[in-house]
Parts: C-alpha cells; sequence; structure tokens
C-alpha cells in the first residue's frame, strides 16, 4: 500500500509563521482528495499543535503519514514538558503569558481540541525534555 | 459576438467568461504568475486557461499587457430579441460618473437609450440586506455566514475550501434578487410571456457575467442578457447631458428609483457589510487577500464574527474590470452621491419570496485533487516530491507552469515534461557540448 509521509519544522517565537505547516497540510489532503471532515479535524488538531509548539516550546516538528485508512500526525518538542498532563487537557486551563493572550491565543483550548477533532490521541510528556503527541484520524471508506 | 449559450453546452458549469485573443497573446508570463487559483498556464506559445481552476476573477485581463484576455459579454443590440426590455444597473454604474447627484439622471437615460423598464439592482441589494439581518438573527444560523454577492469569490470556495461551502448564504445575490422581483412585476404589468421579456444586467465584472449563464446556487438565472458596463457607459453619457438640458421628450417611469443609502453602498467594499447593521462582522477585497481569509476562516482563527463580505476585486465592485473609474475615485462618488438618500429605499412588505433563496445546493468539487482515488493521489504525490527536487525552486514561469511545484504536478500528471524547464535543459545542453555542467 502506498504511503505519503511530510515533515515540516515548526520555527519557534514566531508568530507570523504560526500556522504556516498546519495551512500546508491541509493543501496536501486538499490534493489526495481527502473527505472535508476528515480535512478539517487534521487541520483543526495540527494547527492548535502548531501554535502550542511555538507558544511553549520555541517551536518542533510535525511528522504527517497517510495511507488508505487515516492520516497519522507525530508532533514533537524539546520545550519545558507538561508537569500535570490532566490538568493541561482541561478545558480552558491555559499557561500562556498575559501577552501572548492578549494576541488573541492561549484559551485554553489546545490540547482538548487536538483530542476531540482526532480518532486516537496519546500525549507523552517529560519535564525539562519535551513533549510527544501521536494523534490519528480515520479515512471514512 | 459568439453565442455564449453554445460555451455553456461544451463546458457545463465551469463555463467562463474569459476568453484568450490568440494573435494577440505573446506567450508571456504575466498572466501566469499573477492567477490567483493558478489556473494559467503557457502551452505552444499561448496562455491557456484550466476551466476547473478559474474562478473569472479577471486579474488576468488586468494585468495581460497585450490585450490578449478578454472578457465576453452580450451586446446591446440583443436587446432587438425582445418586446419588453428591463434594465438592471448596478450601483457601481452611477460611480462612474462626474458631479452625479441624482441618480434619476442614469435611470432616466437608459429608459432613453430604450429600455423600458429599469430596476436598480441597488434596491434588490437592500431587500438582500434586510433578509440577511434576519437570517443572522435566526439562533438556527451557524454564524459566520459568507456573503454569496460575488461569484468569483463563491467559484473559488467551491473548489478550495471544502468546509466553508455550507458557509456561504441561502439568500440570493442582488443581481438576480433583481431579476425576479423585476420580470415578476413586468408580467404583472404587461400580461406578456416571460420569453418576450428582456432582463439586461449591467455587469462590472467578468465573474457577473459567467454567474448569468452557469450560475451557481440557482438552477437558472432570471437575467438573459449580460451587457458590460464599460459599453454602456459611453452611450449613456450623451443621453443623460440631453436629459439635463430639457430636451428629452421621453416620459420616464416615476417609480424606478428606489435604492437608498444601504443599497447603493452595496458598490464598495464593506458597503453589503455595512447594511446588516451590526459591528461582527469582516470585510475583505482583493482576490489574494481572500484566499488568506478563506484559510484563516477554514482554521477557525476568526472568532466572534456573524457575517463576511468577500470581494475578488479590490475596492469592491466598483474594481470590477469591466468598470471605467478607477475604483478608489468611484467610491468617492457613491460616498458624495449617498449623501442625498434615504437609509433605505426598499422594504420587504409581505413574506420573503421564494426566489430570494438559493434553489440548488452550492457543492465542493475536488478539482485540484491528483489522481482519482487515493492510492493514485499518494502516488501521484510522491513523485511530485521526487520531481520538485530535480527543479531550481526559482518559480521563474519559463516552462509554461506559475511554479516549480505547478510543474512537477503537471509532470506527474503527464500534461507536461520535465525538459520543459529551461534550467533542466541547460544541464542537458552543458552535458552534450562537452562542458562542465553549470553549478547550478
Amino acid at each position: 500500500m502506498s504511503v505519503l509521509q511530510l515533515h515540516y519544522d515548526v520555527p519557534g517565537d514566531d508568530f507570523t509563521r504560526a500556522g504556516e505547516a498546519s495551512s500546508a497540510i491541509k493543501n496536501k489532503l486538499k490534493q489526495m482528495g481527502i473527505a472535508p471532515d476528515a480535512i478539517r479535524n487534521v487541520a483543526i488538531a495540527t494547527y492548535e499543535g502548531e501554535i502550542n509548539m511555538v507558544i511553549h516550546a520555541n517551536g518542533g516538528t510535525i511528522d504527517v503519514t497517510i495511507d488508505a485508512d487515516s492520516v497519522s500526525l507525530v508532533l514533537r518538542d524539546t520545550g519545558a514538558g507538561i508537569p500535570d498532563v490532566e490538568l493541561a487537557m482541561r478545558e480552558g486551563y491555559t499557561t500562556a503569558k498575559e501577552e501572548i493572550r492578549a494576541l488573541g491565543f492561549g484559551a485554553g483550548m489546545g490540547l482538548p481540541n487536538m483530542k476531540k477533532y482526532t480518532d486516537e490521541f496519546e500525549l507523552k510528556s517529560e519535564v525539562g525534555k519535551g513533549t510527544e503527541v501521536r494523534m490519528k484520524v480515520f479515512l471514512k471508506k | 459576438m459568439i453565442s455564449l449559450m453554445k460555451q455553456i453546452e461544451k463546458y457545463d458549469n465551469f463555463f467562463h467568461s474569459i476568453s484568450l485573443v490568440t494573435e494577440s497573446c505573446k506567450g508571456c508570463i504575466n498572466c501566469l504568475k499573477r492567477c490567483p487559483t493558478e489556473a494559467i498556464r503557457v502551452r505552444k506559445g499561448k496562455s491557456e486557461i484550466i476551466s476547473e481552476y478559474c474562478t473569472d476573477c479577471g486579474a488576468c485581463i488586468r494585468v495581460c499587457p497585450h490585450h490578449a484576455k478578454k472578457a465576453t459579454f452580450d451586446s446591446l443590440d440583443s436587446m432587438n430579441e425582445y418586446e419588453y426590455k428591463i434594465a438592471l444597473p448596478p450601483p457601481e454604474l452611477y460611480a462612474q460618473f462626474n458631479n452625479l447627484d441624482d441618480k434619476a439622471l442614469v435611470l432616466n437615460a437608459l429608459i432613453l437609450l430604450g429600455f423600458d423598464d429599469v430596476y436598480e439592482v441597488a434596491a434588490a441589494a437592500e431587500l438582500v440586506s434586510e433578509i440577511t439581518r434576519k437570517l443572522l438573527k435566526d439562533e438556527n444560523t451557524r454564524l459566520p455566514v459568507i456573503s454569496s454577492a460575488c461569484p468569483s469569490v463563491i467559484r473559488l470556495i467551491r473548489v478550495k475550501f471544502p468546509n466553508l461551502v455550507d458557509s456561504i448564504s441561502p439568500i440570493v445575490s442582488p443581481m438576480e434578487m433583481a431579476a425576479n422581483a423585476a420580470v415578476k412585476l413586468a408580467m404583472l404589468r404587461t400580461r406578456l410571456p416571460r420569453e418576450k421579456i428582456g432582463v439586461f444586467f449591467i455587469a462590472p465584472c467578468s465573474a457577473k457575467v459567467t454567474e448569468v449563464y452557469a450560475p451557481l446556487g440557482v438552477a437558472k438565472s432570471q437575467i438573459d442578457k449580460a451587457v458590460a458596463l464599460k459599453e454602456i457607459y459611453p452611450k449613456l453619457l450623451p443621453l443623460m447631458k440631453k436629459i439635463a438640458a430639457g430636451e428629452a421628450e421621453n416620459e420616464f417611469p416615476r417609480e424606478i428609483n428606489k435604492a437608498g443609502r444601504i443599497g447603493i453602498s452595496w458598490g464598495c467594499h464593506g458597503g453589503e457589510a455595512g447594511g446588516l447593521l451590526t459591528d461582527k462582522y469582516l470585510a475583505v477585497d482583493g482576490i489574494e487577500n481572500v484566499i488568506k481569509a478563506l484559510e484563516d476562516l477554514e482554521d477557525s482563527k476568526f472568532m466572534n464574527l456573524e457575517f463576511i463580505e468577500l470581494n475578488a476585486c479590490s475596492g469592491g465592485c466598483v474594481g470590477g474590470v469591466l468598470a471605467v473609474e478607477n475604483p478608489y475615485m468611484a467610491k468617492v462618488k457613491l460616498t458624495t452621491l449617498r449623501k442625498y438618500l434615504p437609509v433605505s429605499g426598499t422594504h420587504i412588505d409581505e413574506a420573503v419570496p421564494p426566489y430570494a433563496y438559493h434553489d440548488k445546493k452550492i457543492e465542493y468539487q475536488p478539482v485540484y485533487r491528483l489522481g482519482e482515488t487515493l492510492e493514485e493521489s499518494i502516488n501521484l504525490m510522491n513523485t511530485v516530491d521526487e520531481l520538485i527536487k530535480k527543479f531550481p525552486g526559482l518559480d521563474c514561469g519559463c516552462c509554461g507552469a506559475p511554479t516549480c511545484r505547478a510543474h512537477a504536478e503537471d509532470v506527474a500528471r503527464g500534461v507536461a515534461s520535465e525538459k520543459d524547464c529551461i534550467h533542466i535543459m541547460r544541464y542537458h545542453f552543458y552535458i552534450a557540448e562537452g562542458l562542465k555542467a553549470h553549478e547550478n
């Protein structure tokens, strides 16, 4: 079975470029002829993850694997890590700085949305080392 | 004038009103590089439009230095085909004239030109504004609602933004609203059968000509002919002078001058949204800006908005490719004209007429997908990613495609050759000459 792999580097602390990778992924999925609702789910999940990496982790990487059944996403960063994952997953919980929230980011919906819009969601984080999020969106046949 | 109807039969719902004057086309890359949807290729020295990607925005017409791209439209002679003729002037028309303080002068000049009746598109626009205000207040409406007025934007959404198709307003555009209202009125007044009544829209742009012949959202347009604003403009000037001098003997219908400020404002960027009496709107003009806004909207980056007005042309409809006056000057003129008008001249008296709503669903058309199946698309995308490494990434356009990526996609699809790239050709030339290959 054919597989398409995409890799993106997300720069840290540059809000003018935040969303560039998720936008590129979204446009690739459109070219793949993937169903609109699956595109939306992947786009939201990657966008939220990308923003998180920009705000909290000084950037990171996004790896996308597309096959006949699913779109798999792996987001990695070497940022500060999340001390309390359960708390971080709560809607509205945020540790974003005031100046970032003033930009309209950091509403505390990033991780909850990533979970909500994907079929599989797994988060591993180690304080001081970084965070890895693995997500999967299944494609309906 | 070529028959527009014949072209539609050929292209179905991807009919376009923009065509090429083959002998004028030099095969340069001006249009290629400026097309916002990458719909142009230069093949065999001539510019070609990929029908499925084109949104009739008119960018190529504006930038072609050789005037090889032209908008097709109906000639005024087609008035002879009908017994009773109605003109539908858009508010942009009023913005073309100097020192106009009463638009009745323009409307009466249309009567003098030979029309039996005039129905202002701006008057219908006020009805659209009123119905939209109700729509935004309805708790069942999913916000934000995207304006359905710019046909170029609707065409863009249906091929590029699958998740926004359902956000397009279900209400028809003012031109269609005006046509329906005018036809109803004319049939009542004249008792003529529909086919003897000719509805003539004065189009400010190519996209609206397309919308008449291959509408989206409605199965069939009630507009019969689309004439160009730039063609009617010079014909109106002497007639307006004649009326102003009191030399016209015609009797002018009294009720044709209906539209107020809200309707007139639709002619410029921000006018449509302004008529909704809410602050929670976004108004974007210029096709490049529109694409960016739609990208952001698709990613749910915009919060707390009720309405989104999008105009493919900079400045709004006054910036249409068939308009004469500079769009920013046109805006000044509309602002002056507005001063003397009531807020709104028309209102929905009874129930909202059924023709105010779309009767045909606008469907997403995945024309940009690479293959027929996902498997095929994945294979093609892998081929594209391999090919692209060979190209210099200059996006020079010399191969006939707008970017190296677009060229790689064309090669993968089998419609272009790697060697169309002059940089690859140069490399082969060096090898053939036994020279050291260029470092690039």
